[in-house]
């Protein structure tokens, strides 16, 4: 975090992290503060800044609450409404907090045509959750997702800022075993 | 994993030659491999002679349509001292695709080569790399290489002590297909829903901000380098007058050896299916392929005969497109592939025009309903009907792209839906 980001690539940083501190101020920090110079130095209008931003939430906080696109409307001069508005229309910023490994498996053709139908169902079973809802415990979240664009490498399955190829049902279990090293 | 898989046969690789090095990802690496020489070459010519070379090179844009790079760049104004954009399309989102990723995570240095020389070209001095959300692993390589660039001078002010500026700046998506589409994707850098808007106005007249821009995909620009080091006559050594080049082939589906190659254009398709990639596994026959990725009409094992030019695919009555054969064998459910490709469509249609919205969430549903055994023999002619609302009716051609396959699929396998309606049964082995 204490590192400096370089200007020209503020705006995007990976925003779908195991760490993540929901408590964190968005912009009442250094880091905060010098994020939001940065990306809005890149863009001649503030309102360009935006995607960025709610990226920058998400990767500070695993989601992007009510709160936090009000701070952002607030900061680039636009009602909380618009920025709900775009930040509804992309599936990648969460509207809701997800476990901390968040399991995307690709079900488009490529992988559809390789059983990720039997993956997604794996990874569902190895968890004990349905589509979209998160373990008990907290670890787990697991959606179904468009073409990841790794189709020749059938199936594809995001976690979090990874991607794991050639997933088979039977890998299933040791994926999910070495997500944080101590068993799932 | 094997990377880069690689054809057995004498391949040319202009683009894929350093896949596969780490090396080759740092500013280091890649100057020695002969890296932003072209871009050395690019400062000592004036920008029209750099599209002049590129228009010669018969270089196409490989983010789908194939149009004409040099032409598009031509009809960016000719005066200085306003602000002119160029857009790297990253998005790479086509279900089928995976060619951008690869040449980035392995080459960054490339496309920021071919993203600084096309700049010039059009007389841009920022350049906007829109890379897809989803694309994290990618994203750190590429950030890293474009700091690095910055730092040691590539980037940013008078490069190389030219005189000439240019910025770079990387803008990450969050997930939507449509942000791919060149209007949708200069609607989401201006901090935007991805919706699509009318043509005219063309980019090149008033794209991001106002301003005259062009949009590029990311193998268009990683072509670049090399015709302007080499020159257009080398380029057009390989493939046809009106297909010039090579061409990186995202092969996916059934397949014994699938992953990237890097092509002539021209070699017969099946020569890519059944030798390159190895046919079918365990000895099965393919059933059809979908060439050029999701959007593009399906073609029967008998058609694979055809040239793998822009011309060619057309006169077989499918497209080039992003060149990614999506291959299905003798035990694939068809009308299941096709629901699992309308879905797709579904969701991503961004709902400003209606038959689309509708459109294909219709489609998606009479599908889903066929493949659960509740389809009805009129659901043909209603798909039909729909593909006929779906064609030209509506802003941008997502809508045009999920009737492709569709229509072909009801053409070419009618009985696969008859089957399905009538017996609940699948033609598949
Ligand atoms: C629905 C839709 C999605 C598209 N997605 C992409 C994409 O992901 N990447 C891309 O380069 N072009 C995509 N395109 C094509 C772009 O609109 C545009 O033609 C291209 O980026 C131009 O670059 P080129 O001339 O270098 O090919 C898409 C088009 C449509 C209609
Ligand atoms: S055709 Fe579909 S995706 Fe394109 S602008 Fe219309 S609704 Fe949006
Ligand atoms: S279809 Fe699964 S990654 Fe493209």
């Amino acid at each position: 975090m204490s590192r400096r980001i370089h200007p020209s690539v503020a705006g995007a940083q990976p925003f779908q992290l195991a760490e993540r501190d929901p408590e964190a101020p968005l912009f009442e920090s250094a880091e905060g503060q010098e994020r939001l110079q940065a990306v809005l130095s890149r863009y001649p209008t503030k309102r360009a800044a935006l995607l960025p931003l709610l990226g920058y939430a998400n990767e500070l906080h695993g989601w992007v609450s009510t709160q936090d696109m009000e701070s952002i409307a607030e900061r680039l001069e636009l009602t909380p409404a618009y920025v709900w508005s775009v930040a509804s229309f992309y599936t990648m910023y969460n509207k809701h907090p997800t476990g901390r490994h968040f399991i995307q498996v690709c079900t488009n053709i490529s992988c559809h045509l390789n059983g990720a139908q039997r993956v997604l169902e794996r990874f569902l079973e190895e968890t004990g959750t349905r589509p979209g809802e998160t373990s008990e415990d907290g670890r787990h979240t697991v959606i179904e997702a468009e073409c990841l664009g790794a189709c020749g490498f059938a199936t594809a399955v995001q976690i979090n800022d990874e991607y794991h190829e050639n997933v088979t049902p039977e890998r299933v279990p040791q994926i999910l075993a070495g997500l944080d090293g101590n068993g799932s | 994993m094997a990377y880069p898989y690689r054809d057995d046969r004498e391949t040319t690789t202009l683009l894929s030659r350093y896949m596969g090095e780490p090396e080759a990802r740092t500013l280091d690496g890649w100057l020695e491999r002969g890296g932003y020489e072209a871009l050395g070459m690019a400062l000592e010519m004036k920008p029209d002679e750099i599209t002049e070379i590129v228009k010669e090179s018969g270089l196409r844009g490989r983010g789908g349509a194939g149009f004409p790079t040099g032409m598009k760049w031509g009809f960016m104004p000719k005066e200085n001292g306003r602000e002119h954009y160029l857009c790297c399309n990253a998005d790479e989102s086509e279900p089928g695709a995976f060619k951008d990723r690869e040449i980035m995570r392995w080459t960054p240095h490339l496309m920021i080569e071919g993203c600084l020389i096309a700049a010039r070209a059009i007389r841009a001095e920022h350049v906007y790399i829109y890379i897809r959300g989803e694309f994290f692993p990618v994203v750190r390589v590429l950030n890293q290489a474009v700091v690095e660039a910055y730092e040691a001078g590539y980037i940013g002010r008078s490069v190389l002590g030219s005189g000439w500026s240019c910025d770079i700046t990387v803008h990450l998506g969050a997930g939507a297909y449509i942000a791919g589409e060149e209007t949708g994707l200069m609607s989401w850098l201006m901090g935007g829903r991805a919706e699509p808007w009318m043509k005219p106005p063309f980019p090149a007249a008033r794209g991001i901000f106002g301003a005259p821009t062009t949009v590029n995909n990311v193998e268009t620009l990683a072509s670049v380098p090399g015709i302007v080091a080499n020159g257009s006559a080398w380029y057009r050594q390989w493939g046809s007058d009106k297909s010039s080049g090579t061409k990186l082939w995202c092969c996916s589906g059934h397949l014994v050896k699938p992953g990237n190659y890097e092509l002539e254009l021209g070699v017969p398709l099946s020569e890519i299916i059944y030798d390159v990639c190895g046919g079918a596994p365990d000895g099965r026959r393919v059933r059809a392929v979908i060439p050029g990725g999701s959007s593009t009409a399906l073609l029967t094992a008998d058609e694979l005969d055809c040239e793998t030019t822009y011309e060619g695919m057309q006169a077989a009555g499918s497209a080039l497109g992003t060149a990614s054969p999506i291959v299905m064998d003798e035990s694939t459910c068809l009308l299941s592939a096709m629901r699992r490709i309308a879905q797709f469509y579904a969701h991503e249609s961004c709902g400003q025009c209606v038959q689309c919205r509708e459109g294909t969430e219709w489609i998606a549903k009479i599908l889903r309903r066929i493949e659960d055994g509740d389809g009805a023999m009129k659901d043909i002619d209603t798909l039909y009907d729909l593909c006929e609302q779906l064609t030209g009716r509506t802003i941008c051609v997502l809508a045009d792209s999920v009737v492709f396959p569709l229509r072909s699929s009801l053409d070419k396998f009618r009985d696969e839906y008859e089957s399905h309606i009538q017996q609940d049964a699948c033609t598949a082995t």
